[in-house]
């Protein structure tokens, strides 16, 4: 039987099991959004912009480790989704985006709406696609989920012209992609994983640096078996967070521009660095030239290119984190590390990273130590990008495995609200959590209208400092204080949210932190808090632009003592 | 700093070059030349591009290749026993009192003459750059008036086929031999 180009790509979703679309229509997906409500088991949900499709689509991927999926029209449509499928794409995460094109006829000509969107996002996707026939749209879909997910994970974009949605075709779905020369490599080569074993079994200092790869790949079992048969000690990257439990006595937290100073201490010191599933992103190793200076370096991913890319590796293990792991794990030997991971606990003590100091002022930090206390870390964090961010990841302790969701590699403001939607439709059981910075909100605050129409049971947290929060913290620490362009006058967030119909109270005392975060809990529906903190509080321990890992900024001495 | 040759075999779709141009520009690499035509196998082009620059960098050119989609394989065949050519349209300024000097010249490199005018000549050469290189600068004081270069295609010598598709490819590293169901995350 013969369907529409619409019906096939609604079948084909079927098929690729999408139970949720987060998008917008307009005119060149007219099409498809008219063939919906013949598939009722795909959920469309309505954001107000594309770009909170795209964030939404890559929270849910990131909270459910399955394709999220984003619908656009074309031109503006499609455009508005560049910096979530671009966000996706820094963190390997899997996302389908599906945007309208102008009818075939009308491609190339400057129509209305028309915009080279292939074009657009060919160096922010794994791969794009241009379907001009009805007839392949089945196999494209196929091979477009099958890249989304396969090897190192990434977003996909599908452009679909109008008249191709109206176009009939045979529907035969493919039941195997056919992809010349594409099959990423699982298993560590067995040379590889032995020669890593042997400087694992004979390092005196080494250390695992975890990144969202242990993640995606499901590794938690793996990374705590050879954490604690070797004895060895762990930090995270930031995405790397939730990768291994943080209460661990082998967990020394993040690294980092914002890392721990024991953290960043125990890598300026370690002899041996086992990376694994990260990409040693420049806010994680500051200066590369010096990055673990007295270590040799085993660098496990899946992706090859990301081998010797930033920094020498002096054993590269290709493959999946969990495959690799798993055979890594047989030929260490259990040791007793004792002095090493005493004396990382030793400079923890003497540069502890996470201590809030005693005030009476409303700081940003309590607030999020109370979120923690108070879900009893049974939730999923999702935070925008600034110093709520880094808050965010310093005092709330993540034991569960990927319960932080945040986008690291490209940092863009204004992925929490919707990131946060997409995260609680993907897991509907969880208690999702948004902080927010108040500038950054401000990018996507129009998406509180998807959380009430759609009802979802969002709690909202806005650590709102009146500043552009982290661009102030440089200004005032490397730009002699001259606040350009970073105060915000900003809305009455309460009354924002009421006029969306969302439940709202404003926190500016200590002492209301708590009940107000119970109050949230205990509504039914979303919730939204406005936190009135303490303006110029700055993120520390910080490593300064340019300067290596072991040039560690922490708070000012003073303060500390007045603890 | 070296100038390193790799091949790749890339789907014959549109914008194929227009995705391993884009990768080049992103990531900074340099190309030296780069040269397209059909490959044996149906539905796949042949790409011959030089890169300059060091081992480190070239390996990192290769390894983003490969990760695009639509190329199917890549190799650096620069340490290998290898076959390459490039070839150049040359068109030179002659007069009847210099013809006879050109045609010597031409004679002398094994190339052609490949189309004859009042005023000019225009010479089809093939070789490898330095030839080509050598041919131009001999030519270069009769005044040259055009010239079109395709840029190296190389091949490696005997039975050796670095690109071979199907079945085991027979130079590389086992990276690519593992199989297995794709990697799905379990969270």
């Amino acid at each position: 039987m013969k369907l529409t180009g619409a019906q096939i790509l609604c079948e084909s979703l079927i098929k690729e099991k999408v139970e949720v679309m987060f998008g917008v229509p307009g005119g060149a997906v007219l099409p498809f959004y008219d063939a919906m409500p013949q598939y009722p088991q795909l959920r469309h949900i309505l954001v107000r912009h594309e770009q909170g499709a795209a964030h939404a689509a890559d929270g849910y991927a990131r909270a459910l480790g399955r394709v999220g999926v984003c619908v656009a029209t074309s031109g503006p449509g499609a455009t508005n989704l560049v910096t979530g499928i671009a966000a996706a794409h820094l963190d390997s995460s899997p996302v389908v985006a599906i945007t309208g094109q102008v009818a075939r006829p009308f491609i190339g000509k400057d129509a209305f709406q028309e915009i080279d969107i292939t074009g657009i996002t060919l160096p922010i996707t794994k791969h794009n696609y241009l379907v001009m026939r009805a007839e392949d749209l089945a196999t494209v879909v196929k091979e477009a989920f099958h890249i989304a997910r396969e090897g190192r994970p990434g977003p996909v974009l599908i452009d679909i012209p109008r008249d191709v949605f109206i176009e009939e075709a045979e529907f035969r779905y493919p039941d195997r992609v056919n992809l010349r020369g594409r099959r990423p490599t699982l298993n560590g080569h067995p040379a590889q994983v032995k020669k890593a074993a042997k400087l694992i079994n004979e390092a005196k200092r080494p250390l695992i640096i975890a990144g969202r790869g242990v993640i995606i790949s499901g590794a938690f079992a793996q990374l705590k078996e050879l954490a604690e048969k070797g004895q060895i000690p762990v930090v995270t990257t930031l995405l790397g967070i939730g990768s291994f439990p943080e209460s661990h006595v082998l967990s020394f937290g993040m690294l980092g521009m914002h890392g721990m100073a024991y953290a960043n201490m125990a890598v300026n010191a370690a002899d041996l660095i086992i990376a694994i599933g990260m990409r040693f992103d420049d806010r994680a190793t500051a200066k590369v030239s010096g990055f673990a200076p007295h270590a040799q370096v085993v660098h496990i991913d899946i992706d090859p290119a990301e081998i010797g890319k930033n920094v020498r590796v002096d054993v590269p293990i290709v493959g999946d984190v969990a495959h690799v792991l798993k055979a890594l794990n047989e030929q260490v030997a259990p040791q007793n590390r004792v002095e090493w991971v005493s004396q990382i606990e030793e400079w923890r003590r003497e540069h502890p990273s996470t201590i809030i100091r005693e005030t009476e002022s409303l700081l940003p930090q309590y607030v999020i130590r109370q979120i923690y206390e108070i879900t009893q870390g049974n939730a999923i964090i999702v935070t925008g990008v600034g110093q709520h961010q880094m808050w965010s990841a310093h005092h709330f302790q993540y034991d569960r495995p990927n319960s932080l969701i945040s986008a690291g590699g490209l940092g863009p403001m204004g992925f929490e609200l919707p990131a946060a939607i997409g995260a609680k439709v993907a897991r509907p059981e969880e208690t999702v959590w948004c902080i927010a910075g108040d500038g950054g909100f401000q990018m996507t605050i129009q998406e509180l209208a998807t959380v009430a129409q759609e009802n979802v049971t969002l709690k909202i947290a806005i650590i709102n400092n009146r500043f552009l929060g982290m661009v102030r913290q440089w200004q005032q620490l490397f730009y002699q204080r001259r606040y350009v362009a970073t105060p915000l006058a900003g809305p009455d967030f309460v009354k924002v949210a009421e006029a969306y119909g969302i439940a709202a109270i404003k926190v500016t005392d200590r002492l209301q932190v708590i009940p107000a975060i119970q109050r949230a809990m205990e509504h039914e529906g979303p919730f939204l808090i406005d936190f009135v903190v303490e303006p110029e509080e700055n993120v520390y321990p910080m490593v300064p632009p340019g300067a290596a890992l072991a040039e560690i900024m922490e708070e000012p001495r003073e303060e500390v003592r007045a603890r | 700093m070296a100038k390193h040759t790799l091949i790749a075999l890339v789907e014959d779709k549109p914008g194929v070059l227009n995705r391993v141009a884009s990768l080049f520009r992103r990531r900074g690499f340099n190309i030296e030349s780069i040269a397209v035509g059909h490959a044996e196998l149906p539905g796949l082009s042949r790409m011959t591009i030089v890169v300059d620059g060091t081992a480190a960098l070239v390996e990192q050119v290769r390894k983003h290749l490969d990760k695009l989609i639509d190329v199917v394989k890549v190799t650096d065949i620069t340490d290998d026993n290898t076959v390459a050519r490039e070839l150049a349209l040359i068109k030179v300024k002659a007069t009847p009192s210099t013809r006879s000097e050109l045609i010597q010249i031409v004679d002398i490199f094994r190339a052609n003459i490949v189309d004859v005018a009042s005023d000019s000549v225009t010479v089809e050469v093939t070789g490898d750059e330095d030839k080509i290189d050598s041919l131009f600068r001999l030519l270069k004081g009769f005044g040259i008036r055009e010239i079109a270069r395709t840029g190296r295609i190389a091949m490696t010598r005997g039975a050796a086929r670095p690109l071979v598709v199907e079945g085991k490819p027979q130079r590389e590293a086992p990276r690519r031999r593992a199989k297995g169901p794709d990697v799905i995350s379990n969270l």
